[in-house]
């Protein structure tokens, strides 16, 4: 079964298209007097993942990376925008239909400590999936559970063990299975290295291509971490203020970055090839991102960028092909 | 660096009696912070980093903990051992703290203005009136905007960087002569790490502070640093200059420290390669054989690692290793 690679029109069905997801929070009115503010999380996001391939989104706190990740997950709930995993129309799915297909969309979270029920063993944590949507017989589901442990890198003889015997990556690699296990179309990963420790990163990042290698998944992969983005994904997307402000392929990103806000994430990342007189020259950013409650007329960035002109406070730029496969959100560039 | 250290920390050992026996969190670690200068200390979590801290501000929890053995001096007073009393003054006072997480090392009920008043008023008996105008003073270096009203604030009504900052302010408020600093930036955002990396910067160059840079990032031991210790499981396995031991690692741990990390590249490979990993997982300090530590991890392990612990010893100049195997090359 899943040691053999999937054949052509399984992969087919296995791109994911997202059309101008808005994900707001808030809004209507209070008890008492006045309307609630509205956040706008997630303000009209559309990228395709390409069956097979990772798409990475960055950027920092508060950008909407992992809002726009709940939202693919069906987790939090969809203000605008249109969702699809291969003819599988996500975003206008209810109740069972839904429920019926989660097994084609999985989710691993940043904090394994968290995410990991502590009173469940861990076999029956994988296996929980295959109960809930009845996939197997009893043995077969056993079968299956002991080959995911081999398949991300545990014994089967942990299964009797709880969460809290395993370490941080261990766990990790349990989330992992937890997730192949109704051998998904698309696993979106929400900083799924982030709370590990760094030599504990590469063992999973080194065992999620892997994994795509076999299995052909898709993956959509939050991180903050640009290293890390730039070593697992295909293509990239930079967030900020629930927008993509610049979207290229991996090597084009990092080599010709063109939106200031890109630049100035890029310069911001400390690296060992670097020295302590580098680092003046960087552009450096002032200040904290203006809240997504009230947002400014112009482009998002414009408060903080040190090139930004009249126009770009008065109305937003649109993100743009300005080379082939490289759009930028930008009037300058 | 010839003149005597400022703070020295020598052949410290602390123990933890746990249930599974003794735990030696640091095991004869040796270290020395000259004035001005910025000391990095790299490993992963439970290596002894933040316990390394802990015993030179005298708050190892006792018990469970104790310091063995060993001395820690700043400008030739002995720390260990002192009552808590005089503790008391040197901390916060001569030896300044900023912790990994600010959200919860500040007071919740006091604004920040207070909070950084409170150190000045306690020691350097300055009237209330004094501590709040240097508080904000304080607050104006760390470059907060609108310092009067952030005085005033409470800690939530302030963003996790503004918080940070608010932190440095505190442990700088009574001119430290050393700054200790345990992963300042890791709960934060790329632009203000690089925010506040700069601060610090600035701030050492106009007090001469020494600072112990505590992380796990070794590109902000690169940026930041003077000296790096790399420690794994409560030793010291080796120290140098910042960019002879990044440049020339010569213990595995700390070259596979640095490869396993995918570093960002401004020009990137088109062909992706897979990257290197240090195999297993930390000991349990519990667990620990009388052979070299990483020993069970490390792909240069010959049969004297197992054996025999390794000293830390030069092998090359001021550059220290403790791996038999690189002492065996630098000997030839």
């Amino acid at each position: 079964m899943s040691d053999v690679a999937p054949s052509a029109d399984v992969l087919e069905n296995r791109s994911l298209v997202v059309e101008d997801l808005k994900v707001h929070f808030g809004g209507g009115k209070t008890l008492f007097s006045g309307n609630k503010p509205t956040v706008h999380a997630v303000d009209g996001v559309s990228f395709t993942i390409p069956a097979g391939k990772t798409f990475g989104v960055v950027g920092e706190s508060g950008s909407g990376k992992s809002t726009t990740a709940l939202a693919i997950m069906r987790l939090v709930p969809v203000t605008h925008g249109k969702i699809a995993l291969g003819d599988t129309p996500i975003s206008d799915l209810e109740n069972e239909e839904l429920r019926a297909a989660r097994h084609r969309f999985q989710i691993i979270f940043q904090d394994p400590y968290s995410s990991l029920d502590p009173r469940k063993r861990a076999g029956d944590i994988v296996r929980e999936p295959l109960d809930l949507m009845k996939i197997g017989s009893r043995a077969e589901r056993d079968a299956k559970v002991a080959e995911l442990f081999t398949q991300v890198g545990l014994r089967p003889e942990q299964k009797a063990l709880f969460p809290h015997q395993f370490s941080g990556g261990q766990r990790q690699r349990l989330s992992l299975a937890r997730a192949l296990s109704t051998e998904p179309d698309l696993i979106v990963c929400d900083e799924p290295v982030s709370a590990l420790d760094v030599a504990i990163q590469a063992q999973i990042l080194n065992l999620m291509a892997k994994l795509q290698r076999d299995l052909g998944l898709t993956y959509l992969f939050i991180s903050h971490d640009l290293g890390v983005v730039q070593h697992i994904c295909d293509e990239i997307a930079v967030m900020y203020l629930g927008q993509i402000v610049e979207q290229t392929d991996r090597v084009t990103l990092f080599k010709n970055p063109r939106h200031p806000y890109t630049k100035a994430l890029l310069a911001a990342v400390p690296s060992v090839h670097g020295n302590k007189r580098d680092r003046r020259n960087r552009v450096r950013l002032e200040g904290d991102p203006p809240s997504p409650i009230n947002l400014p007329p112009g482009c998002r960035f414009a408060s903080r960028c040190p090139m930004a002109e009249a126009q770009c406070r008065q109305s937003s730029p649109p993100l743009e092909e300005k080379a082939t496969g490289h759009k930028v959100a930008c009037f300058l560039v | 660096m010839s003149a005597d250290p400022l703070l020295s920390v020598k052949d410290v050992v602390v123990d933890f009696k746990t249930r599974y026996g003794n735990a030696r969190v640091l095991d004869h670690v040796s270290l020395d912070i000259n004035a001005g200068e910025i000391l990095g200390i790299v490993g992963e979590s439970g290596c002894g980093k933040s316990m390394t801290a802990l015993s030179i501000m005298g708050l190892v929890p006792d018990p469970p903990g104790k310091v063995t053995s060993g001395s820690i001096t700043l400008d030739g007073v002995e720390l260990v051992g002192m009552t808590h009393d005089s503790l008391r003054k040197i901390r916060g006072k001569d030896i300044g703290m900023i912790f990994q997480e600010p959200m919860t090392s500040l007071n919740p009920v006091f604004t920040v203005g207070e909070q950084i008043a409170e150190s000045v008023r306690l020691h350097e008996n300055a009237n209330p009136k004094a501590a709040m105008s240097r508080a904000v003073d304080m607050l104006k270096a760390v470059e907060i905007p609108e310092a009067e009203a952030r005085a005033r604030a409470y800690p939530h009504q302030l963003s996790g960087g503004m918080r940070q900052r608010v932190m440095i302010a505190m442990a700088l408020a009574c001119r430290p002569r050393v700054l200790i600093a345990d992963e300042p930036t890791t709960a934060l955002d790329a632009t203000v790490q690089a925010q506040i990396f700069d601060l610090l910067q600035d701030l050492q160059k106009d007090t001469g502070t020494a600072i112990m840079l505590i992380t796990h990032d070794m590109g902000a031991i690169a940026e930041m640093a003077d000296n790096v210790a790399v420690m794994y499981a409560g030793r010291v396995v080796e120290k140098g200059a910042v960019d002879v031991v990044l440049s020339a690692p010569q213990h595995p741990y700390t070259k596979g420290l640095i490869t396993c990390v995918p570093h960002l590249e401004p020009d990137p490979p088109t062909e992706r390669v897979e990257l290197m990993e240090i195999p297993g997982v930390v000991p349990a300090l519990t667990e620990l054989g009388k052979g070299c530590a990483f020993a069970p991890r490390c792909n240069e392990a010959i049969d004297r690692c197992t054996g025999e612990k390794p000293p830390l010893l030069s092998t090359e100049g001021t550059h220290l290793t403790a791996c038999w195997v690189a002492q065996q090359e630098a000997a030839r």
